[in-house]
Parts: structure tokens; sequence; C-alpha cells
């Protein structure tokens, strides 16, 4: 079976992301004064073939704690469907 | 001693580590193609600077599964010594050889300019002939140099004296105007517990030629000689 993951990369809430000031600096200059925390990660779209759903879900938890992310300074979250 | 620079699809301070450690520190030396299983029999691994597959993803996170680099682990794992500088030292840490991990700078930027850094002990290769009251000047050339760890970490990083070494102003001092990225302890480099692994983001390299009018960092390939020579 053919499985979709939809993989979500964000800097720890611990960790300055001076990304995320620089964007929300803009943001206030356009004028959008009531933003108030923005914060910049990644958005990584895979897909794999997996026998059910669990192996596809312990596939991209392996491919994001060994690669996609360092968990120094990141967390992930994901979404598997069925394609 | 033969040292070997390893040589990933977008190092590009392999030269010039390999010109110092040959034509002024006199020592063999052999480039290490990143497809290579092979580590030649050298004593002394060297990850240069640069952008290896082009930074993608993050700062080394790619270059670590490299086939050299199971050799590489295996070889650092075994005792044997392990120096990477700037990119070199991101590798270190995505591949867990060494604590913490690199972030983007402070200020966002690309900073690439002369830095003073301050030996934090003299119990290491890399240090063991530095003065610990100089500053010495080293370049940095990185986006990806602000040192992090947990709390947790970070402490026994402190308490084991794996600091090496610290970014600090021409007359030493350590205060946090002189730390250009935002690093925590304004650290500039640090060793793993056995003291075999060493990461810096400063160039030594950089600073080992008269012709460049800056010898500073030649200190530190001295005192690599001395203590392993």
């Amino acid at each position: 079976m053919k499985f979709r993951a939809e993989i979500d990369i964000m800097p720890l809430k611990e960790i300055l992301d001076p990304q995320g000031k620089a964007v929300k600096l803009g943001l206030v200059n356009l004028g959008l004064n009531q933003v108030e925390d923005v914060r910049i990660g990644k958005h990584i779209s895979l897909e794999l073939e997996a026998t059910d759903q669990e192996e596809a879900e312990g596939k991209v938890e392996t491919a994001c704690k060994k690669l996609l992310a360092n968990l120094i300074m990141e967390g992930y979250t994901y979404k598997v469907t069925a394609l | 001693m033969k040292f070997g620079v390893v040589v990933f699809p977008g190092s590009n301070c392999d030269e010039d580590m390999i010109y110092v450690l040959q034509s002024i520190m006199k020592q063999e030396v052999v480039k290490l193609w990143h497809k290579d299983t092979d580590l030649q029999g050298c004593d002394f691994i060297v990850l240069p600077g640069g952008f290896s597959y082009g930074d993608y993803l993050r700062s080394g996170a790619i270059a670590r599964f490299s086939p050299i680099m199971e050799k590489v682990i295996d070889h650092a794992n075994n005792g044997g010594y392990l120096l990477g500088i700037c990119n070199g030292f991101q590798i270190l840490t995505e591949a867990g050889l060494l604590p913490g991990a690199l972030l983007r700078n402070k200020d966002q930027k690309f900073i690439c300019k002369n830095t003073y850094i301050k030996a934090a002990n003299a119990d290491s290769a890399l240090t063991k002939n530095l003065n610990l009251d100089k500053a010495y000047k080293i370049p940095v050339a990185h986006a990806e140099g602000r040192y992090f760890a947990s709390e947790a970490e970070l402490k026994t990083i402190e308490e084991n004296g794996q600091v090496l070494f610290r970014y600090s102003d021409e007359n030493g001092n350590l205060d946090d105007t002189f730390n250009i990225n935002g690093s925590l302890n304004n650290i500039a480099g640090v060793m793993n517990k056995n003291k075999n692994v060493f990461g810096m983001m400063p160039h030594p390299e950089r600073a080992a030629d008269n012709a460049l009018a800056n010898t500073d960092g030649k200190a530190i390939f001295d005192s690599i000689l001395s203590y392993i020579g």
C-alpha cells in the first residue's frame, strides 16, 4: 500500500527563532499589529510503501528521528494517510 | 603523523587545510573522498569547512550519512583523533559525536570576519600549547554557528571541561557583546568527553601562513603536533 506523510518540523519552544522574529517585524510593519508570535519551521511531504498504517507510521517516525529533525533543536509532528 | 582530510560535495576549505598541514606543518596528508570506505591508515581525520550537500535540510545533516562517515565514526569511537571545522563541526554534532547543535546566527546574518577566541582549558590536543590569557585572532565564516545545548547538557559540558574555545574581545574579555553569533556561554568550540573529537566554528587554517599576516591559528596546529606527535 502507498501512504503519504505530511510532516511538520518546528524549532523547540525554548529556542530563539531569529527568522520568525524578523518575519514578525515585517508583519507588524505591514500594519498587522495583532500578530504576536511567529515561528518558522519546515513542512516535508513524502510518499512511501508499507503494508499497513502502523508500519508506515513507524517508518516516518524513524525518518523524523534519525534525519528529518534534529531533536536537540527541533520537534516534529506528522500525519500519515493511505493513498 | 598521517592526516586525512575528508572531501564532501560542497566542501570548500579542504585545500586550505591540506596546504597548512602539508606545506606549513610538514605533515603527511591524504584526501579522503566522501564515497571512500578506507581511511588509508590516517591517525588524524579532519572534516573541513564548506557547504556539504548544499547545507540542505540542516547544515551537516546529510554529510553524516556519506559512506566515509561510517569509518570516521568507528575511528572516533576507537579513540582516533577527529577534528571538524565550521561545516565539519556541524557534521560532528549531527552525527552525535559532539554534544549540542549549531543554530542560525542570532542576527540571521552570514558572518565573515576576524574574531577573537580564548582557549577555555589547556587540557586537549588543540589547546595544550595555547596561552590561556591570550585572545587568538581567528576568522569565522558561517551562518549557522550559534552553539546550543539543553540546559542539562550544557552543565555537563562545562563541568567536564569540554569547552575548547569561547568568543572574546581582543583582550580576552568574555563579555556577551563579543559573542558574535549568540552562542550559549560564548562557546566557539567543544570536544567530546574522551577528548579525541574536536569541533570549532573559527577557521585556524585561514590564519596559519605568514603571507596572510596572521598566524594565530598556527598555534593550534603546533599544539596538535606537540600533544600527539
